[in-house]
């Protein structure tokens, strides 16, 4: 398969407000492969280009069930069945002691899953990006808000695309090469 | 402006960023710190004098694995000395910035957003200050990996019913967790950083750091939600940590340690302390970097308020062990609280009480809790006031228990004295890098305070 030289259209604009209403709009029109940057979070702007699916919350649910689990059974398994040490006279599987390090390396284990979890979910780390070929770009983690049109969209013509971009009132507009 | 601010009188409702910023200046003020700004006489010579500090501590380590830990005032009936002492000390400081970060995020508090990184790299620094105690102090500290389950050709696993065995896991989860916090709080402050600065090698070392973070708005989502999910994670542990840290004492069954007021008057003793420390540091930091915009004098305000708040708590803590001591009906009990009140260590009883409890008092006045002069001096007070409260939790514990016979006395030599002021050097040091290297400030959370930053239908 040829690749496309262009990998999307990119439009800069103003405020976060700008940003969100242009990505309803577009997304409207029937752009679904989009996104938008911005230099903080936006609340609504991931709606806004169509992204509902968040499993983070999900890796870090199975990422602690299997701290506390591995926690707990590591705790039995040490102290009642490979190496039972009687000290003064308490049970070899006393439970009520293994409660802190169960609680402990449940947390460890979730709060590893949920940072490795986001940034595989998020495909980082990624030194190189197509989008940092934009010079403006830079100004995207200061002040300025991006919304791009991926060329592997169904719907993307260049012609037509770039056109539908300037009706969205974008301080500038720019293709993004590959 | 939030609503819930707009109701209250005073710096209740003071804006939690200065008038007249955007996007565009709050970055360039903040990034400027590390990527423009000349490394001024006052900072190098502060960092050379902690740096000394530092050494002086390494060298009494040094010295320590040459002769053993007899060098130190710990004897029988003392063995946990200074560094245990310390070792509290330095984890109860670092409660502070995991309480800013995760608990106050939470809770909503935005005023949050401007000290929580400085107050997440002060818990890294304190914790990382707090593990060298016990480990110097196990006595053959080369085997002090011992502590951790490991497969061993002794065939032996560690004694999981010790609390000292669960310190091991709560301390080395919380320093984990505190650092994964303060990473990924950094990643969009490291992209920022890398398309701000025009030297090449910077750009590459920022652009490794912050992964090729690109703010995209998938990426964004995904991102709050474990900033969040890793805020209500750290905020169970947080308290954790400090409860298993006083079930170091509480489990056992020295007179003065074995009372179940301990993990929340540890807990509040921690979050006062840790304030304590987040003003020194907050106050200098302010003044010297003109950052006054950013932490305002609300800020000091709301600290001061949880100084205040969390030390009447810790007073109260200290009500119920004296009441319990009378009580209770324990001759040992009812002997420790006289052995406080009238004992030989009582003049540091007596101290530990007026720096805790009487001089914070001083806080009902409102003036003294936005001078920030003032609040600089009672938060030294707090933590002189902490540190001696440790101190005669473990020392006065332990020096005079049930057999007369077995009494003692507790001198700390040089070595115990130059260990723990290195720490604090090596400490200010780390922070002293911290400033000029990172972003003190939470750039992209002092965005999200702006009003542009709200979308208007």
């Amino acid at each position: 398969m040829k690749r496309d030289p262009i990998y999307g259209v990119m439009a800069e604009f103003d405020s976060a407000t700008a940003l969100v209403e242009a990505a309803h709009k577009t997304h409207a029109a029937g752009y679904k492969k989009i996104d938008a940057y911005s230099p903080f979070p936006i609340e609504g702007l991931a709606e806004a280009i169509g992204f509902h699916h968040d499993e983070v919350p999900l890796v870090v649910l199975i990422g602690g069930l299997i701290g506390g689990t591995c926690g707990y059974l590591m705790q039995w398994w040490m102290s009642a069945v490979d190496y039972p040490l009687n000290i003064g006279g308490k049970p070899p599987h006393s439970w009520p002691a293994f409660i802190v390090i169960t609680f402990e390396m449940t947390i460890l284990f979730a709060g590893i899953s949920a940072v490795l979890g986001m940034l595989a979910l998020n495909g980082l780390p990624m030194p190189y990006h197509p989008v940092f070929n934009v010079p403006r770009f830079s100004s995207a983690s200061k002040d300025r808000f991006f919304l791009i049109i991926f060329s592997s969209d169904k719907k993307y013509r260049l012609d037509e695309t770039l056109k539908f971009l300037h009706t969205l009132e974008p301080r500038s507009v720019s293709e993004v090469p590959s | 402006m939030p609503e819930q601010y707009k109701t209250s009188t005073d710096l209740e409702g003071a804006p939690v960023i200065g008038p007249g910023h955007t996007f565009a200046s709050v970055t360039d003020k903040i990034s400027s710190i590390v990527l423009t700004r000349p490394a001024s006489n006052g900072w190098l010579i502060g960092f050379a004098l902690m740096f000394m500090l530092t050494m002086m501590m390494l060298f009494a380590i040094g010295y320590l694995f040459l002769k053993g830990i007899g060098i130190w005032g710990v004897t029988i009936p003392i063995g946990w000395g200074f560094a245990i002492v310390n070792f509290v000390w330095w984890i109860g400081i670092g409660h502070a910035g995991t309480l800013i970060s995760a608990i106050l995020l939470l809770l909503r508090q935005s005023w949050r957003n401007s000290i929580n990184r400085f107050a997440e790299a002060m818990t890294l620094f304190a914790v990382a200050a707090a593990g060298i105690f016990p480990a110097i102090h196990v006595g053959r500290p080369w085997l002090a990996y011992w502590l951790f389950p490991y497969p061993n050709t002794m065939r032996v696993w560690p004694q999981f019913r010790s609390p000292l065995m669960w310190d091991v896991f709560a301390v080395s989860t919380y320093a984990t967790i505190s650092a994964l916090f303060w990473f990924t709080g950094l990643i969009p402050d490291f992209a920022t950083l890398r398309d701000r600065t025009d030297k090449r090698w910077l750009k590459m070392t920022y652009g490794m750091l912050s992964m090729g973070w690109r703010g995209s708005a998938r990426h964004w989502h995904r991102y709050e939600t474990m900033y969040l999910l890793l805020a209500g994670l750290a905020t169970p542990l947080v308290l954790s940590v400090h409860t298993v840290v006083s079930f170091d004492f509480a489990i056992g069954i020295v007179p003065g340690w074995h009372t179940t007021i301990f993990p929340p008057y540890f807990v509040a003793g921690a979050i006062y302390s840790g304030f304590a420390m987040v003003l020194m540091l907050a106050i200098p930091i302010r003044k010297i970097y003109g950052l006054e915009d950013f932490i305002t004098e609300r800020h000091l305000q709301n600290s001061a308020k949880v100084m205040l708040a969390t030390g009447l708590i810790v007073a109260y803590g200290y009500g119920i062990e004296a009441f319990m001591g009378w009580y209770g009906g324990d001759r040992y009990d009812a002997f420790t609280l006289w052995n406080r009140l009238h004992g030989p260590y009582s003049f540091w009883y007596w101290s530990l009480l007026t720096c805790n409890i009487f001089v914070p008092q001083v806080l009902w006045i409102r003036k003294l809790r936005t001078s920030p002069v003032a609040l600089f001096c009672i938060s030294g007070v707090i933590l002189v006031g902490m540190w001696l409260e440790r101190f005669i939790i473990v020392v006065v514990s332990l020096h005079r228990d049930f057999l007369t016979s077995s009494w003692g006395m507790y001198y700390p030599t040089r070595w115990d004295w130059m260990t723990y002021i290195g720490t604090i050097g090596m400490f200010l040091a780390a922070m002293f890098l911290f400033l000029r290297i990172l972003p003190a400030i939470s750039i992209f959370e002092m965005r999200t305070l702006l009003p542009e930053a709200e979308v208007k239908e």
